[in-house]
């Protein structure tokens, strides 16, 4: 399998899902607006968005749960529109809610959502065998759903999404509701997932993109206003402003002198917002200075940039476009 | 579409409402069914000198297919109401709709897994009557005529407690709707004992569900009655699919 996987990296970048032009009403109101992305042989694509900016609505109509008002989505060369039955085998899906009879045992639900995606008969068994394996699952294939973890039933829902082996694994918010501790099994198992099939992951957490994805879609208000690679995002993240927090400071005046410093804010007497040019840092700079005419540096700190952050400049740069 | 409708039924045979459906249907019909033979017994002596009387069969195994009619649509809506509302209610609708599957195939397979759940009964009832068998003569063509009006009527009932669980998530309003219909439906014919029936010209007449059982189960096959069903059958199985095909599209 290893093997396989491999393969597939090397060969060319194909195009397993293609949506053109996605627009989705609900009644007047418009959710998704002329979204169009592809997604490539072997990627793992990271819907980013806050709640409410469309990402679910977006899942859903990839899904075939939800038929785009416009536009048309083709997976793996068949036309999800007219072409149903043939795309639909071609995709696993994990809703934000996992779909589960609850009572059912681990096992006996495999089974049947194996038997529902057309596993022929002789590879059913394997088929479920797999899933449970690859899912870490193997403790609890005799257990009611219902009685299991929400991190297990996550599991369950991942291995009902990934049995029938699809060319595209789309997981809408798959850590939602978890603990860290599940948070992070899931995310393992998802990186594991993504050596075989080609993913496309939603969550409005910036961490769990930067960790499983290796390009990223920012959507707002129905809108893609970003797309990326994960090492141009983190660009985006960068730090460009700094705090420093020196006991005896010196003027204003010296500290903005220093190089590559372009603009600083005063919080309080001992306290500086410095921001400067991303490709000249002044830190080195900067805590030389300080330990060798003395300033007694307290505190220095790079500024994150939240996904907030992010968004706003992002939003903001859209709109003066 | 059959995987559907075998996880249909083996799942409401997990859950102990089926058993409990099963057990309590058989006592209450059991019990009815002894004391039909008690009556035949007592007017046995009195009915055997009057040529052309009616016999075990009239007298013991047609009253009690009645009496199970009856009794199918009281429980009817509870078995149906948790076909699609209570999927939807769960989330699980999802799983049925993102597999390469249409929604005719999911509604089809609901509703023969259903349906196979009221055969059960309804074999389980006819054994009543056949046990009769060892001890007397039966006519087995009248016994066929009410079963085949039974399954009939068992399968309209499915079909449109299908249709009412498709149009809500909540399964109570799934059941009272259910309920409601098929009760109308049932006496819609009583409307016939007054003037509104000559105004109506035999409408409320043909709708009835219980009138085209009548003549099913006096052994009189009619392709009217047998076209009846299986258009009401056919009616609302095309609008649950609608329903679901709609769902996507709104």
């Amino acid at each position: 399998m290893n093997v396989q996987s491999a393969n597939i990296k090397l060969a060319d970048p194909l195009i397993l899902l293609n949506a053109q032009s996605l627009s989705r009403f609900y009644g007047d109101q418009q959710v998704v607006n002329d979204v169009s992305f592809q997604l490539y042989k072997g990627e793992v694509l990271g819907f980013l968005g806050s709640n409410g900016a469309g990402k679910s609505t977006t899942m859903k109509m990839l899904s075939g749960n939800l038929a785009p008002t416009q536009g048309e989505i083709t997976i793996n060369g068949f036309d999800l529109l007219s072409e149903p039955k043939q795309a639909k085998a071609h995709i696993g899906y994990l809703p934000e809610q996992p779909p589960l009879y609850k009572e059912l045992t681990v096992k006996e639900f495999l089974l049947f959502c194996a038997r529902l995606n057309q596993i022929s008969a002789n590879q059913i068994k394997s088929a479920v065998e797999i899933a449970i394996e690859r899912c870490g699952l193997n403790s609890v294939t005799t257990r009611l759903i219902a009685n299991l973890s929400k991190g297990y039933q996550q599991r369950v829902g991942i291995a009902q999404a990934i049995i029938h082996t699809p060319a595209v694994v789309i997981l809408d918010e798959p850590t939602a509701g978890l603990d860290p501790i599940q948070i992070r099994e899931i995310r393992h198992l998802i990186r594991d997932i993504a050596n075989e099939h080609s993913v496309i992951l939603s969550t409005h957490i910036l961490p769990e993109v930067q960790t499983l994805c290796d390009r990223v879609q920012i959507i707002h208000q129905g809108q893609l206003i970003l797309s990326d690679s994960v090492a141009g995002l983190s660009q985006q993240i960068q730090t460009s402003s700094l705090l420093i927090e020196l006991a005896s400071p010196p003027t204003t005046h010296i500290l903005s002198q220093i190089d590559g410093v372009t603009s600083l804010e005063s919080l309080s007497n001992t306290l500086f917002r410095l921001h400067y040019s991303p490709d000249l840092d002044p830190i080195d700079e900067l805590v030389r200075q300080a330990t060798s005419q003395s300033w007694q540096l307290k505190q220095l700190t790079p500024e994150q940039h939240s996904l907030e952050d992010v968004f706003m400049k992002i939003i903001q740069e859209e709109q003066s476009n | 579409m059959l995987t559907l409708a075998r996880n249909e039924l083996y799942r409401l045979f997990l859950s102990p409402l089926a058993w409990v459906v099963l057990a309590l249907t058989q006592v209450i019909l059991a019990y009815l069914f002894l004391s039909h033979i008690e009556y035949f017994i007592q007017i046995q002596a009195k009915i055997a000198t009057i040529p052309n009387a009616p016999g075990v069969t009239e007298l013991i195994a047609i009253p009690l297919l009645n009496n199970t009619a009856t009794i199918l649509l009281l429980i009817t809506p509870l078995i149906t109401m948790r076909l699609l509302a209570e999927e939807r209610r769960n989330d699980s609708l999802p799983l049925l709709l993102s597999a390469p599957l249409s929604s005719s195939q999911i509604v089809f397979g609901k509703y023969l897994g259903t349906f196979a759940f009221f055969m059960i009964i309804v074999l389980l009832v006819s054994l009543m009557p056949l046990s009769l068998l060892v001890a007397s003569q039966i006519d087995l063509g009248l016994l066929a005529a009410g079963l085949l009006g039974l399954g009939l009527l068992t399968a309209t009932f499915t079909a449109i407690g299908l249709l009412c669980s498709s149009l809500t998530r909540q399964p109570t309003i799934a059941a009272m709707t259910t309920f409601a219909s098929l009760f109308l439906l049932w006496i819609i014919d009583w409307a016939n004992s007054s003037q509104l029936a000559e105004q109506s010209s035999g409408v409320f007449n043909w709708l009835s569900l219980s009138a085209h059982f009548n003549t099913l189960s006096q052994g009189v096959i009619n392709t009217s009655d047998v076209a009846y069903y299986l258009i009401i059958i056919a009616v609302c199985l095309i609008i649950t699919i609608r329903k679901l095909d709609s769902e996507r599209l709104n």
